[in-house]
C-alpha cells in the first residue's frame, strides 16, 4: 500500500492497493461539523471508508470519535457536512435508516436490555419482523459460523462481559452489514479475547465487509488496521497507514505533544510490610456465592503491587473491603502498619493512614455540586487542620485545594469551581492529589487513568510512583496491562473472585497475565506462602 | 352457600376497577414510565364518566366519557414528563392532586342524582345455574372487559413485536433510541393507554359498582392499582391474581364488621400495602444485585441526545 499519510487534507478519491482501478469509497464523510453549545465536538471532519478495510478512528477520550461514529450511524444530526454511502448522497434520519443501507454498529457500553433473553436482544435490532423461532435458528447458525457460541434463550443479566459483546457483534452480523461500526470493543475483554475478536474481524473483512474500529490503543491499531484517521481535540490530525508508523509517531499525532516517559525511581527498596490482607472473603451484594474468595495479599512500604483483570471479577469488592465501605468478617483480615483494621469503618482507616481513591469520580470519589475546597475537606478533615473548633476554617480548604492544584497540575476555568466542572483527566488529578498530599502510609486506587487523556496520565502515574518512593505502600486496581506494566512492581490478577500470586512485573509477560485473567490455573502453591507471611507480620 | 356467591359476586364488583386501572398502569411501567396519577385520573374518570352517563342516559357513552377524562389527564403528565423531561413523581402527584380537585367541580352538580346501573349480562339457562350461574355468566360489561384486557395484555408483550419493543424501551431507553426505536412515542402511547385503562376503572365506580356520584368515591383505589403492579412484580398473569386478593380484602374489610369480628378496619385496609412492602423485599431477596423484576427504566426521564 502506497503511503497515504495525507495530513489535514481531504483524501484522494482513489485507493491505490486496489491496483490500477481506482475504487470508490464506501462511505465518505465530507466536512462533518457538530457542535454542543460552545464547545464543537467535530470540526469539518472528512473520512473514506473502502470496501473491504479496517478503519481505525484514533483519538484521545474527547477527541471526537464517538461523536463522528453517532452522526455515521445516524444517531446524531450533523450541523455541516454529507455522508455519501456507495456514491449516494445520505441523510440519516436515525440509526433504523442506516441499518436499511448496512451499517451497524457494535457499542462500547452495551446498548442491549438485561431483563431480555438472547433471542429477544436479537429480534429488536433486526429491521424486518420475522417469526421468533426463525430469528432463534438464525442466531445459532451466524452464532455457529463465526465460532461466537450463545444460548438464545438466557437472560442477558446471568451472561459475562465477553458473551455480552458477542451478542452485540451477532447482532449487527445478522443484518448482514456493509460496514461495521466498533466502538473500543477490546475496553472490557482479555488479550486472549481480543485475539478472537480479531480472527473474526479479519474474516468479515475478507468477506469484502469494511470496519470501523474506534480505538485509543495504538498496538492494536498497528496489528489489526489497514488504515487510521486520527482525531485530536474534534479535529482530523491525519489519515494513515497505520503499519507505516511507529507507535510514538501516532501517540505524538493524537496528543499533539510528545508524551512524558514515566521516569521509574528504581532506588525504594521494598521494607516492611504496610498492608496485609489475610484470607479476605466476602459475599457479592445479593445472595449468591462469595465474590472475594481467600484473598491474600502484602504490600510493602515503597513498593507498587497492581491488581490486572477483566472487569467484574470481584475488583469493586476487593477495593470496597480495603476502604472500609464493606466491613471483614474479623479484624485480623486485614492489617493496617500492623493494627488490625477489618471492622473499621472508611474514616478509623484514614485515621490509620490508609488514603482511597475509588473509579467512579462523580459520586464516589468526589461530590459532583460541591466546590474542590470542599471536596478537599471530605477527605481530608481527619487530621488536616481545615476544621476549628467544630467549624469549617474557609481559608484552609481553599488553601488545600490551591496546593492540590498546584502540585497536580490540575486545570480549572477559576479558582474554586464545582468538581462537575472539571474534565475527567483534571478531577482524577485532583482526587489523587488530594490523597497523596496526605502522605498516607498506605493508598488503594482503582483505575487510576480510566478515560483520562495521555498527559494527565502520565501525570499521575509519575505521581505514584514517587508516593512509593517515600515508602507508601500503593496498590493499583487496573484493567490496563501497560499502565500495571509501567509502574507496578508486582503484578497480581484477580479472576472470580480469587487473587493470584503476584508475580514480578519484570515476570508478568502479557500472555501469562492474560491466561489468568482468562482464569487459566492459579498456581495453588503460592497462596499457603502469602499466608504465613500474613500471619507472621 | 348463599352468603358465599353474594361474596364472590361483590369481591368481583371490588376487583374490577382495580383490575381496569392497573392493566393500564402496568404498561406503563413497562413502558418505562412512573404516572403516579392513577388515583387523579380514576377519580375524572368517574365523574366525567357519570356527568356522561347522566346528561345522554347511556352507560356506553358515560364509560366512553370516562375513557376520554382519563386520557386527556395522562395527556397532561405525558407533555410534562415525556415532552418538558419534569420530573415524574412530583408530576403524578400533582395529577392526583388536580384530578381530585377538578373532579370535585365537575362532579359537583352531579351529586345526589341517580342513574340506572349498567346492565348485567342474562343468559337463559347459563346465568340459573346454582352457584356459578351468576357469577361466570351474571356480571356486567365491565367485569368481562377487565378480562379480556388483562388476557390481550399479558399476549400483547409477549406474544407480539411491538410489546417486545414497548419492554425494550422500559428497560434500557438509551439501547432502545440506539436501535432506533421512537422512545417517546412508544411511552406516549402507554401513558395514555394507562390513562384511558385508569379513566374506565374510575368510570366503573358510579356506572355499575354504585349508581351515583360522590366526590372522591375512588377512595384510594388509585394507589392500591400502583402497589398491585409491583406487588405482580410487573406481570399480567400475577396482576389478575393480585387485583382478586386485593379486591377480596376490601371486601373482607366490610364483612369482618358484619361479623362482628373484633379487627381493626384499619388494619385490614392496609393489608394490601403491607403485602405489596412483603413482595417487594421478596423480589430484592431473590433475584440479586444482577437483575431486578422491575423495568430498570422506571421513573427515569429520557432526553433524545441530538
Amino acid at each position: 500500500m502506497a503511503n497515504r499519510c495525507i495530513t489535514g487534507t481531504p483524501m484522494p478519491n482513489t485507493f491505490p492497493s486496489a491496483g490500477s482501478e481506482p475504487v470508490a469509497p464506501l462511505l465518505r464523510a465530507a466536512g462533518i461539523s457538530k457542535r454542543y453549545g460552545n464547545c464543537i465536538a467535530n470540526d469539518a471532519i472528512h473520512l473514506d471508508v473502502y470496501p473491504g478495510e479496517i478503519h481505525a478512528i484514533l483519538g484521545e477520550n474527547g477527541a471526537g470519535k464517538s461523536t463522528l461514529v453517532k452522526v455515521i450511524y445516524g444517531l446524531i444530526q450533523p450541523n455541516a457536512g454529507e455522508l455519501r454511502f456507495m456514491g449516494r448522497r445520505i441523510v440519516l434520519a436515525g440509526p433504523a435508516a442506516a441499518r436499511a443501507l448496512g451499517i451497524a454498529m457494535v457499542f462500547q457500553h452495551f446498548s442491549l436490555f438485561e431483563n431480555l433473553t438472547v433471542a429477544e436482544n436479537v429480534a429488536l435490532g433486526l429491521p424486518l419482523p420475522e417469526p421468533f423461532a426463525a430469528i432463534c435458528a438464525r442466531l445459532a447458525k451466524t452464532a455457529l459460523a463465526y465460532g461466537l457460541p450463545l444460548d438464545p434463550r438466557r437472560e442477558v443479566w446471568r451472561l459475562s462481559v465477553g458473551e455480552r459483546q458477542r451478542i452485540e457483534i451477532v447482532r449487527a452480523l445478522m443484518q448482514n452489514p456493509k460496514l461495521l461500526i466498533l466502538d473500543e470493543p477490546t475496553a472490557v475483554l482479555t488479550p486472549q479475547e481480543a485475539d478472537q475478536l480479531f480472527v473474526v474481524l479479519n474474516r468479515l473483512k475478507n468477506e469484502g465487509r469494511s470496519i470501523l474500529y474506534i480505538s485509543h490503543k495504538l498496538d492494536e491499531v498497528q496489528r489489526l488496521c489497514d488504515t487510521a484517521t486520527v482525531l485530536r481535540a474534534g479535529k482530523k490530525v491525519a489519515t494513515c497507514d497505520p503499519r507505516r508508523e511507529t507507535a510514538a509517531s501516532l501517540a505524538r499525532m493524537m496528543v499533539g505533544a510528545d508524551v512524558d516517559r514515566v521516569k521509574a525511581s528504581r532506588a525504594r527498596g521494598a521494607s516492611v510490610p504496610r498492608l496485609v490482607i489475610d484470607r479476605l472473603s466476602l459475599s457479592a451484594d445479593g445472595p449468591h456465592e462469595g465474590r472475594l474468595k481467600e484473598v491474600s495479599l502484602k504490600v510493602c512500604g515503597g513498593e507498587i503491587v497492581g491488581i490486572a483483570g477483566v472487569a467484574g471479577n470481584g475488583q469493586d469488592e476487593l477495593f470496597a473491603a480495603l476502604s472500609g465501605e464493606r466491613l471483614a468478617a474479623n479484624a485480623e483480615t486485614i492489617l493496617i502498619d500492623g493494627r488490625a483494621a477489618g471492622l473499621f469503618g472508611v474514616t478509623e482507616r484514614r485515621r490509620l493512614g490508609a488514603a482511597f481513591v475509588p473509579e467512579e469520580r462523580l459520586g464516589r470519589g468526589a461530590v459532583p455540586r460541591m466546590k474542590l475546597s470542599e471536596n478537599a475537606l471530605l477527605t481530608g478533615h481527619v487530621a488536616s487542620g481545615m476544621v476549628k473548633r467544630g467549624f469549617i476554617d474557609k481559608r484552609e480548604t481553599l488553601a488545600a485545594a490551591d496546593r492540590i492544584a498546584a502540585t497536580f497540575d490540575v486545570r480549572k476555568a477559576k479558582r474554586d469551581p464545582e468538581a462537575a466542572s472539571l474534565s475527567g483527566g483534571n478531577l482524577q488529578k485532583f482526587m489523587v492529589g488530594r490523597e497523596i498530599l496526605r502522605e498516607p502510609g498506605f493508598l488503594v486506587v482503582s483505575q487510576p487513568t480510566w478515560g483520562v487523556d495521555a498527559g494527565a496520565a502520565a501525570t499521575i502515574r509519575q505521581a505514584l510512583i514517587d508516593l512509593a518512593g517515600r515508602g507508601t505502600a500503593v496498590l493499583v486496581i487496573s484493567q490496563d496491562l501497560d499502565e500495571l506494566a509501567e509502574i507496578s512492581d508486582r503484578i497480581a490478577v484477580i479472576f472470580d473472585g480469587n487473587l493470584s500470586a503476584p508475580l514480578a512485573a519484570s515476570a508478568a509477560s502479557r500472555e501469562i497475565l492474560g491466561l489468568l485473567m482468562g482464569g487459566a490455573a492459579i498456581e495453588p502453591r503460592a497462596c499457603p506462602q502469602e499466608e504465613k507471611h500474613a500471619v507472621d507480620a | 352457600m348463599l352468603l358465599l356467591e353474594a361474596v364472590i359476586v361483590s369481591v368481583i364488583a371490588a376487583s374490577t376497577p382495580l383490575l381496569l386501572a392497573a392493566s393500564g398502569e402496568l404498561i406503563v411501567e413497562r413502558a418505562g414510565v412512573l404516572n403516579l396519577g392513577v388515583e387523579g385520573m380514576m377519580i375524572m374518570g368517574a365523574a366525567c364518566g357519570f356527568a356522561g352517563a347522566y346528561l345522554t342516559g347511556s352507560i356506553l357513552i358515560g364509560a366512553l366519557c370516562g375513557i376520554a377524562a382519563g386520557a386527556a389527564m395522562s395527556a397532561i403528565f405525558a407533555t410534562l414528563t415525556l415532552g418538558l423531561a419534569v420530573n415524574q413523581v412530583a408530576t403524578g402527584l400533582a395529577l392526583t392532586i388536580l384530578g381530585v380537585g377538578l373532579s370535585g367541580l365537575i362532579g359537583a352538580g352531579f351529586v345526589g342524582q341517580k342513574i340506572v346501573p349498567a346492565a348485567h349480562l342474562y343468559l337463559p339457562v347459563l346465568t340459573d345455574l346454582p352457584f356459578v350461574g351468576r357469577i361466570l355468566f351474571g356480571q356486567d360489561a365491565f367485569v368481562y372487559m377487565s378480562i379480556a384486557l388483562i388476557i390481550a395484555i399479558r399476549l400483547f408483550l409477549f406474544r407480539t413485536r411491538l410489546g417486545l419493543v414497548l419492554r425494550a424501551v422500559g428497560d434500557n431507553h438509551a439501547s432502545a433510541y440506539a436501535l432506533g426505536y421512537p422512545v417517546l412515542r412508544i411511552r406516549l402511547c402507554a401513558v395514555l393507554f394507562g390513562g384511558a385503562c385508569a379513566g374506565l376503572g374510575g368510570a366503573y365506580l358510579p356506572l355499575a359498582y354504585t349508581p351515583f356520584f360522590v366526590s372522591e368515591m375512588t377512595a384510594g383505589r388509585g394507589w392500591i392499582a400502583l402497589a398491585l403492579v409491583v406487588f405482580a412484580s410487573w406481570r399480567p398473569g400475577r396482576l389478575f391474581g393480585g387485583a382478586y386478593l386485593f379486591g377480596a380484602v376490601t371486601i373482607l374489610q366490610l364483612h369482618t364488621q358484619a361479623l362482628g369480628l373484633d379487627i381493626p378496619s384499619q388494619l385490614m385496609s392496609s393489608l394490601p400495602y403491607l403485602a405489596t412492602v412483603v413482595v417487594l423485599v421478596l423480589i430484592s431477596r431473590t433475584r440479586g444485585a444482577a437483575g431486578s423484576a422491575a423495568p430498570a427504566c422506571l421513573g427515569l426521564v429520557f432526553v433524545p441526545d441530538r
